[in-house]
């Protein structure tokens, strides 16, 4: 039974894939060792995306040989994940399930590549990839950072590009994009690059073949580009599947300014037909280039990084899977990397922390008791905050769902009810002497029914906790009290 | 290995055009197996379970992406030498509703006093998913006053400076300076936690905003159930017949009992009113149904909770996108135009504070986060922006209008060359 050739079956929609449709392609053997109980809850996980196929050590055996292709082209998202680069900052594109990520969620988060040119003195150049390099913003914990450098060969020069891929790739391991129409001038560049993996930008209507050929022998993967045509991005995309390359990365052309309408509906037809009709030739990663703005006559610097910025937000909500911008000012680049990261933070897991008492310096029987809720970023910027004013206080951190005080209070999740219960079950009466509550600016309004719920006097704390040390200098210790 | 496979699986919706060529007869075969397959028995050894027990339900996590090479197979065919011919013919969705059509303002003949009356909504597909089907309505803009001095970023103070302290002044810079196709008056000086305003002095302030311009208004309280619902009753007497947005009517007037007196006030004085719930799908509908008992749909606009960039934007991009695919599916109590808030991007840190150097001045940074908060709910499916900063409004309003070319004819700009370009 498991050993004969795979059978084509039509592919499914994740949200279609049953754990039976797995379970009936396992080894059945209930063997655990994928400390799992049985075979039946591996597939569930496996559907789930808590597991993958390698966690299955019998699976990848030659008795299960077939089972596996099976299984393999099963689970296989309908945009395919392509990656480049090498080790530890390899860039991996594509891999979604899905269009809208309430259907599911999205998988591997846009890189951002940004780009040098093969005109600039080593001194640009260094300094340039340097930046790119540092830059780094500091969210929730995480460092939210760039992804790629993009070479864009400007001389036209085979061995001008070659040299600067060289300095390039020996000043950074991050992953390269050699950007050439020429093929005479990319594998100048490929043979810079080597061992790199680099992405190749890419096969026209013209040069599919050589590049086609250069990407075989230097097994790189390979941007296709047309200008809007989606006929020939397909025709293409089949052309070079049938001549043996498989990693492809699709530029359907970025236009900002009339053409944006274009633009964006193209990439949205790209990834309806991968995602609701499973269509394999357009189920490749799409590259977006907010680069492109920067060919426009207008002469305005910061004109021009504002269209950048605006059009890099909107390819990143319009399912661009890969990055090509210019501009390194933080004021651009900050709101995509945000923007990035919470678009393919799972919809349904609100990115939340612990709810209960968090202790800060060392309180006493006096000391404020302060209040938020358990959004993340919520609690992460208070707790910022407090420390950085190096406040003894006590925090009460309210479960929310995951939801910031604003929303929370809209939501009716943070009600004087829920905050009269978090005081009871926190046990707030036994840490302080007095009974006095400070809640979020944001809350005010729950401020009087508090009092009326709990029986604690409520002090409405200041709208954004960077607020605290000045609030607390004037309010605390409350009038009345010693 | 999957891979090798993949590239021989058959397309799946092929146009019709190509329903002669050999290539279909490849498509039907799975089906004539899976149908075939049907039949088949599930085998589950050493295990036993109901069908109902399986949670279909998907919840989170990660697939690892599929990146092995493939292994060269040895009886590849040979290599294309020329291009080999395909199409794309983009798949024509049909969605069975479609948002209602929401009037705000009124003219002269409509029982008001508006130059002219803004139509929102109307959409029949998710935003600019289709060329082939334009917005009916373009989303329109909104831009904010408040009748009380209110703290303000310093980027968002300086252009209203001087007309700070007269909404109607403020109103009239809104549509005359930065182009307002609506303005939206905020009575916040009527909360009862600063100046308490009486409903009758809020009613003055928005009859001289009514005669300062003469674009439709949004008339936003101060989020007290008690003292809103007294408010807008008297502004809804006091300008009858102007298609005002009331801003906002929410559960908690339901529950405080407010809710019913609104309600009959805007439908007997002709205005609509903005149904605002926090994030939450069951109570926008469960609002919504509550507000039929006493007004025709046709007068309720649904605000979903705008929230800013970095604080949970991707929560309010959510919910507007699955509340507009419900409400196209079919679902009548989602099928109202929205509207959002963007001026809620400057609770953003990052939109106000002075942050170290590489990230840029406070003075872009700012309009940059209401800029793109909403741009990001204009692709989400919003029809109705509140907003503040000129720039912000300047951007949104050439978006709107470029996103809005219908045909490709339209585009004339050509695809410039960014690989070589010198900058």
């Amino acid at each position: 039974m498991t050993t004969e050739e795979p059978v084509l079956r039509q592919k499914k929609g994740i949200r279609e894939i049953s754990p039976i449709d797995v379970y009936r392609l396992l080894p059945k053997t209930n063997c655990q060792e994928c400390h799992e109980s049985n075979c039946m809850a591996f597939a569930t996980r496996l559907v789930n995306g808590e597991l993958v196929l390698s966690d299955c050590p019998p699976l990848h055996t030659v008795e299960y040989h077939g089972a596996h292709q099976e299984l393999a082209l099963l689970l296989a998202p309908p945009v395919k994940a392509v990656a480049f680069g090498t080790g530890d900052r390899q860039c991996i594109t594509g891999g979604k399930y899905v269009l809208q990520r309430h259907e599911f969620t999205y998988h591997n988060p846009p890189p951002i590549a940004i780009d040098v040119n093969d005109l600039m003195t080593d001194e640009e150049l260094m300094a340039r990839i340097r930046t790119i390099e540092q830059f780094s913003y500091n969210y929730i914990g995480r460092n939210l950072t760039l992804n790629a450098v993009a070479i864009r060969s400007v001389s036209g020069d085979p061995s001008v590009f070659g040299k600067v891929v060289r300095k390039v790739a020996g000043a950074t391991n991050l992953p390269l994009i050699l950007c050439s129409l020429d093929p005479g001038v990319m594998e100048a560049g490929l043979s810079e690059a080597k061992d790199g993996n680099p992405l190749i930008y890419a096969a026209t209507r013209d040069s599919w073949r050589s590049m086609a050929d250069l990407a075989l022998a230097y097994h790189a993967p390979l941007v296709v580009h047309t200008d809007g045509d989606l006929p020939l991005l397909r025709s293409l995309v089949k052309t070079l599947k049938a001549y043996g390359i498989s990693e492809i990365i699709l530029d359907p052309c970025t236009l900002s300014d009339d053409g944006l309408s274009e633009t964006l509906h193209n990439f949205t037809a790209l990834r309806v037909a991968a995602s609701r009709d499973l269509d394999e030739l357009s189920g490749y990663p799409l590259l977006g280039v907010p680069l492109a703005v920067w060919t426009s006559e207008e002469i305005s610097e910061d004109v021009l990084k504002w269209r950048e910025t605006i059009t890099a937000s909107m390819l990143m909500s319009r399912y661009a899977d890969l990055l090509i911008m210019h501009s390194l000012d933080g004021w651009v680049l900050l709101p995509q990397v945000i923007w990035r990261f919470n678009l393919y933070t799972d919809p349904r897991k609100p990115v939340s922390v612990e709810a209960g008492v968090k202790i800060f310096g060392r309180p006493d029987k006096n000391s404020p008791i302060l209040m938020t809720t358990n959004y993340a970023l919520t609690f992460f910027t208070v707790e910022s905050d407090i420390k950085s004013a190096t406040i003894d206080c006590f925090l009460i951190v309210v479960d929310t769902g995951g939801l910031s005080v604003e929303s929370a209070v809209a939501g009716r999740y943070f009600t004087a009810d829920s905050i009269a219960s978090a005081l009871k079950s926190f046990d707030a009466g036994s840490l302080v002497s007095h009974r006095t509550l400070i809640i979020p600016g944001l809350a005010a309004r729950l401020s009087g029914e508090t009092e009326e719920v709990s029986g604690w006097h409520v002090l409405v704390g200041p709208k954004d906790s960077s607020g605290l040390p000045q609030f607390l200098k004037s309010h605390w210790p409350p009038a009345g009290t010693s | 290995m999957f891979k090798a496979e993949v590239s021989t699986m058959p397309p799946k919706n092929k146009p019709s055009a190509s329903a002669l060529e050999g290539t279909d007869l490849l498509t039907l075969a799975p089906r004539i197996l899976e149908l075939l397959e049907g039949v088949q028995q599930l085998e589950l050894e050493n295990f036993s379970m109901e069908i109902g027990d399986l949670d279909l339900f998907i919840p989170s996590g990660h697939f690892s992406p599929v990146t092995q090479p493939i292994p060269p197979t040895p009886t590849a065919p040979a290599k294309p030498t020329a291009l080999l011919p395909e199409t794309f013919t983009p798949r024509e969705i049909l969605y069975p509703g479609s948002i209602r059509e929401v009037v705000l303002g009124a003219t002269k003949s409509g029982g008001g006093s508006r130059s002219r009356a803004i139509t929102i909504g109307g959409a029949t597909r998710p935003a600019y998913s289709d060329r082939r089907h334009m917005p009916v309505h373009p989303p329109v803009i909104s831009l904010d006053v408040f009748d009380m001095k209110i703290a303000l970023p310093k980027v968002l103070r300086e252009p209203v400076e001087e007309v700070m302290e007269d909404p109607a002044e403020w109103a009239r810079m809104n549509v005359k300076k930065f182009g307002a196709d609506i303005v939206t008056i905020h009575l916040m000086s009527t909360d009862p936690l600063f100046n308490d305003a009486s409903p009758t002095q809020a009613a003055r302030t928005v009859e001289e905003v009514l005669q300062a311009v003469d674009v439709p208004l949004i008339v936003g309280g101060c989020g007290d159930p008690k003292k809103d619902a007294a408010v807008f009753k008297a502004v809804a007497e006091m300008a009858g017949g102007e298609r005002l947005l009331l801003n906002s009517v929410t559960l908690d007037m339901a529950e405080a009992r407010t809710l019913e007196s609104v309600a009959r006030a805007a439908r007997d004085h002709d205005h609509v009113l903005l149904a605002f719930t926090g994030l939450e799908l069951n109570n926008a509908k469960e609002l919504n149904r509550r507000l039929y008992e006493y007004i025709p749909p046709e007068q309720i606009v649904m605000d979903l909770t705008t929230v800013a960039l970095g604080y949970g934007l991707e929560y309010s991009f959510t919910i507007h996108e699955r509340a507009r695919y419900a409400a196209l599916m079919g679902d009548a109590e989602l099928a109202h135009p929205v509207i959002s808030a963007a001026t809620n991007a400057w609770a953003a840190r990052e939109a106000w504070m002075k942050m170290a150097p590489e990230y840029g001045p406070r003075e872009l940074r700012g309009p940059v986060w209401e800029t793109i908060n909403a741009l990001t709910l204009l692709l989400a499916g919003v029809d109705l922006f509140m907003m503040m900063h000129p720039a912000s409004v300047l951007t949104l309003k050439d978006v709107i209008r470029r996103l809005g070319t219908a045909a490709p004819s339209d585009n004339t700009e050509p695809a410039r060359d960014w690989v070589g370009v010198r900058i």
